[in-house]
């Protein structure tokens, strides 16, 4: 049984094939990069999206060795994300369910981290930390969903990065960029430190390191700070949250994922209260086509499909909104 | 005195910090200390201890000038990252519940609504309102463990307190939670007016909607 996942939220244009067991037989993606110093627009990436499409999702299936009709359903991402980059791929979606007669299957993108998430890691029922340009919120399952526990009063860890980025005309997605920039400093400058309760604040961050900077403070010593600040903060929100849920797994998922400061962090997190630290794979912190197919596979083997007429993208598409019906409450 | 040979001794350890009897000035009492943390570089570890270590005690301060029974802060060690304060013993309003007969649970709960009125009209949240976190002395409630409190006049803070005492007490006694939460609501409002109980009733509703202050087994 096959299962072809378009992914289309952001910056990157996806698809993939996987089987019910999990297996990934193909990830093709083409990704849309701005110039430096600018964020992701929306209708030129969408306009990227338009471009690469049919290319992407042919080379995919090409990949997988898997012919359009033995497709026994099709996965797309409708939210949440850029409104017109979601048209892109649910238009694509749409045509080839129409044209096989193959259900569509509606996934919620954030889900897609932590399922792709559990996938690779093999994590049963962890507390989730999912970072990335369009969250930074800890979950846990509970009652049928993935309840969000503590989250980013303001902007996320993804937009931290990237924001500051683009005032120093860096590319974005700019956190690897930060990260080696980080790592030639070791000299701590004092930034603002905004933990309440379980959630996080980051706005003041951003304006305080930019200050530093047009205050003479060098680039490396203001991206070291800021990623240590940053991610010390969520580090704190996450043992609150990991002592009061006890869950005994931690899973870090989503693009900034792949930052190893926060993956220090977290383990030492995990460290204290006797859970075990989980990184989804590396070739999956990022958006991509295997986080919508997979997802889209154990939706689909639970009855989950969508009509295309009732098929509209969800911008805001929360995942709390969601209804897992695919996964047990761990006893 | 509390067998003041085996001070000091741990009695309590939380995600933040850990708590100690110890015997001070030639009483028994209570020290809260903030542990290093290592995911945060030590320079920006003893900031934060040292800053929050301060807040908490000056909130507890506060709620005690409003007329709030809360344990009386003896010493504030900055470099430790700790304080001192009075030893409250007596049981948990959590483990009274469930000894007492039912006019004084709700006689309990009623002076509990009173408290946690005097100190949101007095511009202070507790931020982690549970009963476990109300001592039982002298006939008296006393009100502990600031640590997520704040100075807020917030509605949604506000909501955030009597959700989570609603929660704590839903989890721990379920036969009758809600005939005590019931009377906390009745020595709340009588406090603060009609009005303002049912804004922050609501708006402890619409917290619990969004689903995030779920329970644990």
């Amino acid at each position: 049984m096959y299962c072809l996942g378009i992914e289309s939220t952001a910056h990157t244009f996806g698809a993939s094939v996987v089987t019910e067991q999990g297996r990934i037989l193909s990830d093709v993606r083409d990704v849309y990069v701005s110039a430096p110093g600018t964020g992701i627009h929306p209708r030129e990436a969408a306009e990227h999206h338009s471009l690469v499409a049919a290319e992407v999702v042919s080379r995919s299936l090409g990949k997988a060795g898997v012919k359009a009709s033995q497709l026994a359903g099709i996965a797309i991402a409708l939210g949440p994300g850029l409104g017109p980059c979601l048209r892109v791929g649910a238009t694509v979606a749409r045509s080839i369910a129409s044209f096989y007669h193959t259900p569509l299957i509606p996934v919620n993108h954030a889900i897609g981290h932590i399922e792709i998430g559990t996938l690779t890691t093999g994590a049963n029922d962890p507390l989730v930390v999912l970072v990335s340009g369009g969250h930074t919120a800890i979950a846990a399952f509970s009652g049928g969903k993935w309840r969000i526990f503590g989250e980013t009063e303001d902007i996320t860890l993804g937009n931290l990065y990237d924001m500051f980025a683009r005032e120093i005309n860096l590319p974005s997605p700019a956190g690897p960029e930060i990260e080696k920039l980080a790592a030639k400093s070791e000299n701590f400058i004092p930034l603002p430190y905004v933990v309440k309760g379980n959630d996080v604040s980051y706005s003041g961050l951003l304006t305080a390191s930019l200050a530093k900077l047009r205050a003479g403070v060098s680039l490396e010593d203001v991206c070291y700070s800021m990623q240590e600040v940053s991610c010390s903060m969520l580090a704190e929100a996450v043992e609150r949250s990991l002592a009061y849920t006890r869950k005994k797994e931690v899973l870090l998922t989503g693009g900034v994922a792949a930052n190893r400061t926060l993956q220090k962090k977290l383990s030492d997190v995990a460290g204290l209260h006797d859970a075990t630290p989980h990184v989804v794979k590396q070739a999956y912190t990022g958006d991509c086509g295997p986080q919508i197919a997979w997802t889209g596979m154990l939706a689909l083997q639970s009855g989950v499909t969508i009509a295309i007429a009732e098929s509209r993208v969800k911008p805001k598409w929360r995942l709390e909104d969601v209804d897992i019906v695919w996964r047990k409450q761990a006893s | 005195m509390y067998g003041e040979n085996k001070l000091p001794k741990l009695i309590y350890k939380g995600a933040e910090a850990e708590i100690y009897l110890e015997n001070w000035c030639g009483s028994t009492a209570v020290r809260k200390t903030r542990l290093p943390k290592p995911y945060r570089v030590p320079q920006l570890d003893a900031t934060i201890r040292r800053a929050r270590t301060a807040h908490e005690a000056n909130l507890m301060h506060e709620a005690r000038k409003l007329g709030v029974p809360v344990p009386a802060i003896q010493h504030i060690d900055p470099e430790e990252s700790s304080f001192v304060m009075d030893y409250v013993n007596g049981p948990t309003l959590k483990d009274e519940l469930y000894t007492v007969a039912s006019e004084t649970r709700r006689k309990r709960c009623n002076l509990l609504g009173r408290m946690v009125a005097w100190i949101h009209e007095g511009g202070i949240v507790h931020g982690d309102l549970t009963i476990s976190n109300v001592l039982c002395a002298d006939g008296k409630l006393f009100l502990i463990d600031f640590g997520l409190g704040d100075f807020s006049t917030e509605l949604e803070d506000r909501g955030v307190d009597l959700l989570l005492l609603s929660r704590a007490m839903k989890s721990t006694h379920t036969k009758f939670h809600e005939e005590i939460f019931a009377s906390f609501l009745d020595g709340y409002s009588a406090e603060v007016g009609k009005n303002q109980r049912v804004e922050a009733v609501n708006k402890m509703r619409e917290i619990e909607r969004r689903g995030r202050y779920f329970e644990r087994a």
